[in-house]
């Protein structure tokens, strides 16, 4: 009997609210039956009697309590079914995603894994948003990490639901349940072909004990019929229909809109404020103080002052018209120029070390060729297509908060801290996101759009415009770097020296902290891959005078932009392909352990024992990156090919760019070809996505992007002068090679970014034997290469 | 004073304020929130709209100068090419985020209508007004080429 070729008559709309019997069974079966009186499954199948399937009524078998979960704690967490699955009568498998869908795919992916060892008909599956709750653990749609952290658990979470319900149709069947098999949302008795839906048996399922995790059989990854295969996404069908709810497309009964004049420097007041051209704005409604922030910045909001108004424009015109004199704070004398000379200076001098192998200042002083050179990233800003946007409502004294969040939960502890209130009368359902790339992982927005709310007692829908996210963001981190390299008489590399300079991510928590973390230290500094004999990593101090937050794949932005073009400078200092000497320095096929060379080293949150730093899997992505890329061959004049390798996210991806460079420095970007090992992959296309995206991203903030500081205040405030990549400049070819694995799940969101910018680099040194140091390489203003009078030498 | 506007086919009552873009009418008057703000300079085409069959970005576009258009919205256009467009997009899972997207497909749809063959660099001239910070810019140029050989 062909289950698969079942036609199955969709049951008639479920009624009620009274399916508190069984977590899984999210319908009435009574009132279903008051209708019905017998619920059908038409099933016609030529050359086979007629099977009507029957209605399995639970309450019959008198079952009792069965007992508490005993998967509540199983790796990655929860993992009892009822909180992940709901099935209803007519099939519907809700299947809750507790992560933040920001384009990543993540409600797909999060389905593909329960819905496969589930054995749920894909086409029955339904997603939940979950709010932002303890009881689905970490929430922080951050670090590449929601399939890391939950592969495993959603597997048990859907297995354990699956071996319920064959156990449910074993029981009504009367048989043992090795005599029955699910298939696509279907029970079958393997011994006359009878079956039982899904829907059907849900709710008797619900009243059966939960297997222990040692009694749950996962599927073998040959029996996979979701995970790793190319499912169509859950969300697009939505998207080109234009019905979507990101965080500013919410709505609620009476809504008003906002919008916040915020200091123009952090730390900043408000001096003086005259709202009465603002209010005299038609639709303005009022205006609302907000409270001065105070270090550290935290995530609390900003200060300044809000327009209430009763459209969005109206609220931005009001704005426009507040007459505000703003109050110096004790960041007025920020200045991107001189801050970058102070960096420098610092990057210049003996830093603390945070890593060290053999001696290398004797090896330097022992070097047949020293070479050295200086990098400096600038500010970036994260600028998700939607900006910031929150909507909250009052309801005496309890707060409910709909916004584009990474993380519900933390938004939530923010909110009670922020109020006062009990956090238990605080709920923060994420919407989808419109791009997040880190900014959306601090929830100031919703703060003040909930004080907004509680000060005029209306749902309030607060919007950033571009301006305010530009201007008033949590920045990706200035930095400055120095290496310096000792070479042997054949251009072997006998001691590396990299120090990094930048003001830390934990000055945003605790302003008096200027010392880079370990956290960012681990993003690409002390895990350096290189075998060189005598190496280095040390660091220096910066202090913040913006907020500082994490950007796409953090402090490996700059680290790999460093580190991957200072090998480059190394192989052309050595006479040798760029290639060849980049394995050369990554070295033979090995297991490394920074820490056992001093640093503290952080791995992602992941055990080096699961999660290896893998010489091996990184020369390999290297080698397969160069081989497509047709590494070696004649370019015409003006052309180069750049190669990058790095591993972050606990993935591993190289990158070739081939770049066409006229003599006037207009650049244009021919070709992209990235290899990456990102382990286990539930879904190509979410890789190959975000592959071509992270690299985008990484090359757009490369050629364009700086956000620079004048008397404190940002300069930058709209697409203009902060300038992203456009579709005639994105690369004309562009592929990319998955490398098969069976190593668990490493991180894709990422760790395309920071090869980016370096194989860029690297490839533009190719073409024109210019090497370019300093980022951004073009500019907001510019239309070709900033390159020097004269070639590197 | 309220006035009528045609929006995708059906005439709408809007009483905002004189000078009010079209996109917060579209949004916070009518409830048709397809349409995106991205930048409100007409900078990143997430706003785009057909007026009278023509891309136009309407967070620049007051409302009132509109009373004798047609206005097609995201949620309203149709037709072969922007069903090719939407086919294309949904084959190739052209969105990440999805957030640019609506002005995406309304800039590629009228692309489509007009030049049933677009090559490289018409899609370059096209599509240039419209941002995508996921980078979506590679499987638009695919999907686009895709429609194209749908229509």
């Amino acid at each position: 009997m062909l289950m698969r070729d079942l036609g199955i008559i969709p049951a008639q709309a479920a009624g009620g609210a009274n399916a508190a019997a069984s977590p899984y069974a999210n319908f009435s079966r009574r009132g279903f039956m008051g209708g019905a009186g017998l619920f059908v499954l038409g099933v016609t199948l030529a050359g086979c009697s007629s099977y009507v399937e029957p209605e399995i009524d639970a309450d019959a078998f008198n079952l009792t309590n069965p007992g508490p979960s005993p998967l509540t704690d199983v790796k990655g967490g929860d993992a009892t079914p009822a909180l992940w699955i709901a099935i209803e009568r007519d099939g519907t498998v809700k299947i809750t995603c507790h992560r933040s869908e920001m384009g990543q795919q993540t409600w797909t992916a999060m389905a593909q894994i329960v819905a496969d060892e589930l054995e749920a008909e894909w086409d029955k599956v339904a997603i939940v948003q979950a709010e932002g709750h303890e009881r689905y653990g970490d929430q922080n749609t951050d670090g590449s990490r929601s399939v890391r952290f939950n592969f495993h658990r959603l597997r048990v979470a859907g297995a354990a639901m699956r071996q319920m319900l064959v156990a449910a149709a074993a029981l009504y069947w009367k048989l043992p349940v090795e005599q029955c098999s699910a298939e696509r949302g279907i029970v079958s008795n393997t011994q006359n072909g009878d079956t039982l839906s899904y829907g059907n048996l849900a709710e008797l399922a619900g009243k059966l004990a939960i297997p222990a995790e040692a009694d749950i059989t996962l599927k073998t990854p040959k029996q996979w019929r979701y995970i790793s295969e190319e499912i169509p996404s859950l969300t697009v069908p939505r998207i080109v229909k234009g019905d979507s709810t990101y965080g500013i497309d919410v709505k609620r009964p009476g809504m008003v809109y906002a919008v916040v004049a915020r200091p123009p420097q952090l730390f900043g007041r408000v001096g003086s404020v005259d709202d009465a051209k603002a209010l005299a704005v038609p639709g303005v409604l009022q205006t609302v103080r907000l409270p001065d922030a105070k270090p550290p910045a935290l995530f609390q909001p900003l200060g300044g002052v809000a327009v209430v108004a009763r459209d969005t424009w109206a609220a931005i015109e009001g704005r426009r018209a507040l007459t505000i004199a703003w109050a110096d704070g004790p960041n007025a004398r920020y200045d991107s120029e001189t801050y970058a000379k102070q960096m420098q200076a610092t990057a210049r001098r003996s830093g603390k070390v945070r890593r060290s192998r053999g001696d290398v200042s004797a090896a330097l002083a022992a070097a047949d060729k020293r070479v050295a050179a200086e990098y400096y990233a600038p500010h970036l800003s994260q600028s998700p297509m939607e900006p910031p946007c929150a909507t909250a409502e009052w309801d005496g004294d309890r707060l409910e908060c709909w916004a584009c969040v990474q993380d519900p939960q933390s938004t939530r502890d923010t909110l009670a801290e922020a109020l006062g209130i009990d956090k238990a009368n605080i709920k923060v359902t994420p919407t989808w996101l419109g791009g997040a790339f880190g900014r959306k992982s601090k929830p100031d927005f919703v703060v003040e759009a909930a004080l907004i709310a509680r000060e005029v007692g209306k749902p309030v829908k607060l919007t950033w415009t571009r301006e305010d996210d530009i201007r008033h963001g949590y920045y990706h981190s200035v930095s400055a770097q120095y290496c310096e390299a000792g070479l042997d008489k054949d251009g072997t590399c006998t001691a590396w020296l990299h120090r990094t300079v930048f003001p830390p991510i934990s000055s945003t928590f605790d302003n008096t902290v200027a010392e880079p973390s370990d956290g960012e230290m681990s993003l690409g500094a002390n895990d350096v891959p290189f075998v060189t004999p005598n190496l280095q990593v040390e660091s220096g101090n910066a202090v913040g005078h913006l907020r500082i937050g994490w950007l796409r794949s953090v402090a490996n932005i700059y680290h790999a932009f460093a580190v991957q073009s200072f090998a480059a400078e190394l192989a052309h200092a050595a006479g040798r392909d760029q290639k060849d000497y980049l394995l050369d320095l990554i070295g033979p096929p090995r297991k490394i352990d920074p820490v056992a060379e001093g640093a503290v080293y952080g791995n992602y949150g992941a055990a080096l024992t699961e999660y290896p730093i893998d010489i091996g899997r990184l020369r390999q992505v290297v080698e397969k990156a160069a081989a497509m890329a047709d590494w070696g061959r004649k370019l015409p004049k003006g052309r180069g090919l750049g190669i990058a390798v790095h591993r972050s996210f606990l993935s591993y991806i190289a990158t070739v760019i081939e770049v066409a460079v006229g003599k006037d420095g207009t650049l244009s970007i021919p070709g992209v070809w990235l290899a990456v090992d990102a382990g286990t992959v539930i879904n190509p296309r979410h890789v190959r996505a975000q592959m071509e995206g992270g690299t985008i991203y990484g090359l757009s903030n490369a050629l364009y992007g700086a956000i620079t500081a004048k008397n404190g205040a940002v300069v930058q405030d709209n697409f203009p002068s902060w300038r992203l990549l456009r579709m005639e400049e994105a690369p004309r070819e562009f592929e990319v090679a998955i490398l098969p694995s069976n190593a668990p799940p490493g991180g894709v969101g990422e760790p395309a970014t920071p090869p980016a910018a370096p194989a860029l680099a690297n490839a533009i040194f190719a073409a024109t034997g210019h090497r370019l140091r300093s980022l951004p390489l073009i500019g907001a203003d510019g239309s070709k290469l900033k390159l020097p009078a004269k070639p590197s030498v | 004073m309220a006035i009528t506007l045609k929006i995708n086919g059906k005439p709408q009552s809007v009483d905002a304020a004189p000078g009010t873009p079209l996109l917060w009418v579209l949004r916070d008057h009518l409830g048709m929130t397809g349409t995106k703000f991205g930048c409100g300079v007409a900078q990143c085409g997430a706003c785009t709209v057909h007026v009278d069959g023509t891309p136009t970005r309407a967070c620049i576009t007051p409302h009132d100068i509109l009373k004798d258009a047609e206005i097609t919205t995201i949620e309203g256009v149709a037709g072969d090419a922007a069903d090719a467009i939407r086919t294309a997009w949904v084959a190739n899972d052209v969105p990440q985020c999805g957030y640019c997207q609506s002005g995406q497909i309304m800039a590629a749809t009228a692309l489509l209508r007009d030049n049933p063959t677009p090559d490289d660099a018409a899609i370059d001239e096209a599509m240039s007004g419209n941002l995508c910070r996921c980078a979506t810019y590679m499987s638009i140029r695919r999907a686009i080429k895709e429609a194209a050989s749908m229509v």
